[in-house]
């Protein structure tokens, strides 16, 4: 069910919220947020729950995969699961598709948030908390020539090292997480919908930096566009 | 089990996820070196196999070699388990690209809970490592080896050892989790400047032989400690010790401020017969007149640890350093027997070539029987709760004495508001009586002075110490490395370490010096009478020059 006010608002105050900024080209883009993306859902990710008698649970095996990059220096590491690399290749092909659309500069940002849910009696939708922001701001450098081409492939390789390591760093403080839910709760913790694995219930949202250097959500475009379309 | 906080259990379980979290850790390392890519599948149905829900594939010969390096021991404060990725070119050249470790340190968290928590963020490092491993430099090489090089591991277990890695390597770390006994750490230093491969860094190696191509055993490794198991007992030399001092000191701390007074109990007792005094001391300068020395820590948790003694004094809230020398046949025992790494035993005698039996070793915790309880006729048996005076008598009749010091603390009351049987100390009944533990403390009594200073880090052997003893008596001293607080990192030693090193023992205060010690507070005690006098004859006078402050 849907619920939350529109992306892009302020995380809460307890939210964790990290930001990370990536210089990138054109075609670098998709692997970049691929990257940075898979990584943090890799650690936010866990087996699927099976619960038993008693208020127990065993947890399923979550496999991995090296994911090579074509545009850039740089491999790195994934949950094995389909769907949740579909679901991710979707956003960051919208997410690409706006930065390179006719209204954006080149800057942009990705956000991936981690949100639990709270249920609320009808009338009242269900209450998202967020409780860790991940923001990656984009920014699209155009290249002249081959030479910084291949500059930029290794550049960007070295850059996305640091930021695994940063992503590992936040993921390594062990702070909040949410409790390991009963099995009538696990839905407002986890996604559930996924086969083979369960992530932590998380959405994606992205902001474009239009030409004219305001922010537009992506909720507002489409609300636009919706609108311009009648 | 000398760790009532953590049930057995819970130990159990705990030691098992350290063991096959090493083996998983390793498993990850090598694979991410082999130059193939890997790809494991997600299973939503359990399977038993599956340690820390992540599907890692077991190499065999992997883990033949990360069990034939642990041999049996889970890794602990000085002793990590390393896993050496090096790179050889087809002409025979290697040189170290990375070194992997897992590490133990001091710092406990009691609250954790062990079967659910420390699992989890286990798994949580495992993904960690799994991600670190592909932004290494050695990655992007391991993927492109097989024609002009290779790439190969090692795996060893106990000093670190990162002199190969040349000038300026880097760390990082990929994270930690704590438990009740001990925080893991696992991290990874390696070489940046690997464009740079001239022969001159490279060392000849013997070729390998008969192994597969991407790994090999058996690099002859000649300063490898000696291993022990994690009940050590003091059998073997006991140079593999190395606590650090920080964590010494937030040992300490937190247990001082989860548990009751943590004490020092600092037994020590003496050969009865020629044996000549080594002299391990803590700070203070604490002879050691005798050869055998226990050390026991009420904190049961720090009793886990063979090596958690740390360096240092009993007075600064370091757990005392100690070793003693006995002759050859007996290598004191720093820790004792073996139940979970538990309470020291002192040995009773040091005596007779023979060992004595750990019920025996118990004993002497009792300050007054101790005595009674040794074979030896000599007069010298006499302990100091014994004597009348409650002073002790000169330095080569000081047979016994039992420091008890609170940590952080030169404060002699405290010890007799603290009844050892409330002490969560393995033994406690063994342990001396209130009524002696004043006389023995030595700032009431202070105790013989030493023969001579030694620094605990100097050469542990006799030459280095007391000068007295004979051969090699004194191979049992403790050898400490120094990770001073806040230096950088592990293994290279800081100025601040040689600072630390150097300034950790200053000579004993002469006032604590038994002579002189003995002769101004008897002085005092002398004098008091005649100052009584005096003050009682001004009285008035003080009596006005209080009505004029009123």
């Amino acid at each position: 069910s849907r619920c939350c006010a529109p992306s892009g608002a302020a995380p809460a105050m307890n939210c964790r919220a990290e930001v990370l900024e990536v210089s990138v080209e054109g075609r670098q883009v998709e692997e970049a947020m691929l990257a940075v993306l898979h990584t943090v859902l890799l650690h936010r990710s866990t087996g699927k729950f099976h619960y038993k008698k008693e208020g127990t649970y065993s947890i399923g095996t979550v496999g991995t995969q090296d994911v090579d990059c074509d545009f850039i220096d740089f491999a790195y590491v994934r949950v094995s699961s389909e769907e949740l690399d579909r679901a991710l290749r979707k956003a960051v092909g919208e997410f690409k598709d706006a930065l390179r659309g006719s209204g954006s500069d080149g800057m942009g940002q990705i956000s991936l948030e981690f949100y639990q849910k709270k249920k609320s009696r009808w009338p009242f939708s269900d209450e998202c908390i967020p409780w860790e922001l991940w923001t990656i701001k984009v920014n699209v450098v155009n290249l002249a020539n081959e030479q910084e081409r291949q500059i930029c492939r290794e550049k960007v390789g070295e850059k996305l090292c640091e930021k695994i390591i940063n992503i590992v760093e936040v993921m390594n403080r062990h702070e909040y997480l949410p409790k390991m839910p009963t099995q009538s709760e696990v839905d407002n913790v986890f996604d559930t919908s996924l086969k083979d694995v369960q992530p932590y219930l998380y959405k994606i949202s992205y902001q474009i930096t239009d030409s004219l250097g305001t922010s537009v959500t992506t909720t507002m475009r489409r609300l636009i566009k919706d609108t311009l379309a009648l | 089990a000398m760790d009532t906080d953590l049930s057995s259990q819970d130990r159990k379980d705990l030691d098992k996820f350290i063991k096959f979290f090493a083996l998983k850790t390793v498993q990850v390392i090598v694979q991410a070196r082999l130059g193939e890519k890997i790809c494991t599948r997600s299973s939503s149905s359990p399977t038993g196999s599956d340690w820390f829900n992540l599907a890692i594939k077991d190499i065999p010969e992997v883990t033949h070699e990360a069990k034939k390096a642990l041999a049996g021991q889970l890794p602990a404060v000085g002793r990590s388990m390393c896993v050496e990725i090096s790179l050889k070119t087809s002409e025979g050249d290697s040189m170290e690209l990375e070194i992997w470790c897992l590490e133990m340190n001091e710092k406990c968290d009691k609250e954790i809970k062990v079967s659910y928590t420390v699992y989890n963020r286990l798994s949580l490092l495992l993904k960690s490592l799994l991600a670190i491993t592909r932004v290494t430099p050695a990655y992007r090489l391991s993927r492109k080896q097989g024609h002009e090089y290779v790439i190969l591991y090692r795996i060893y277990f106990g000093e670190v050892q990162l002199s190969g890695l040349g000038e300026g390597f880097q760390t990082v770390r990929v994270g930690t989790v704590g438990t009740p006994v001990g925080t893991i750490t696992l991290s990874c230093a390696y070489r940046i400047n690997l464009a740079f491969m001239s022969t001159r860094q490279f060392e000849r190696t013997p070729p390998i032989m008969g192994i597969i191509i991407d790994h090999f055993v058996d690099r002859p490794y000649p300063s490898s400690s000696p291993m022990h198991p994690c009940n050590y007992r003091a059998g073997e030399d006991n140079g593999a010790v190395y606590p650090s001092v920080e964590d010494s000191q937030e040992v300490c701390t937190t247990s001082f401020s989860t548990s009751p007074p943590s004490q020092c109990v600092f037994t020590v007792t003496k050969a009865h017969f020629q044996t000549p005094p080594p002299v391990v001391t803590d700070t203070l300068k604490v002879p050691v007149m005798g050869l055998a020395f226990s050390h026991q820590l009420s904190s049961s948790r720090l009793s886990y640890q063979p090596t958690a003694l740390g360096v240092g004094s009993a007075d600064m809230g370091y757990p005392v350093l100690f070793a003693g020398g006995l002759n050859a046949a007996h290598p004191h025992q720093l820790i004792g027997p073996g139940k979970e790494g538990g309470v020291p035993p002192v040995p009773s005698q040091p005596a007779h070539g023979t060992q004595a039996d750990q019920e025996r070793m118990c004993t002497p915790l009792d300050g007054v029987h101790y005595s009674a309880a040794t074979p030896s006729s000599s007069e010298d048996t006499e302990t100091v709760s014994n004597s009348s005076e409650g002073k002790c008598g000169s330095p080569h009749d000081l047979l016994e004495t039992i420091f008890i010091r609170k940590v952080g603390a030169f404060v002699n009351k405290p010890i007799n508001q603290v009844t050892m049987a409330n002490l969560d100390i393995p033994f406690a009944m063994f342990a001396p009586k209130n009524v002696e533990l004043e006389d023995n403390d030595p700032m009431v009594n202070p105790p013989a002075s030493p023969e001579t200073e030694s620094p605990l880090q100097g050469s542990l052997h006799s030459e280095g110490s007391s000068g007295s003893s004979t051969g090699n008596t004194h191979d049992d001293f403790v050898m400490v490395d120094f990770k001073p607080a806040f230096s950088k990192d592990d293994i290279l030693p800081m100025d601040l370490g040689t600072f630390y090193r150097e300034f950790q023992n200053p000579p004993q205060l002469s006032s604590l010096s038994i002579d002189i010690g003995a002769q101004s507070m008897a002085e005092d005690l002398d004098s008091l009478p005649e100052k009584l006098a005096v003050h009682e004859k001004n009285v008035k006078e003080f009596d006005a020059f209080v009505e004029t402050l009123q």
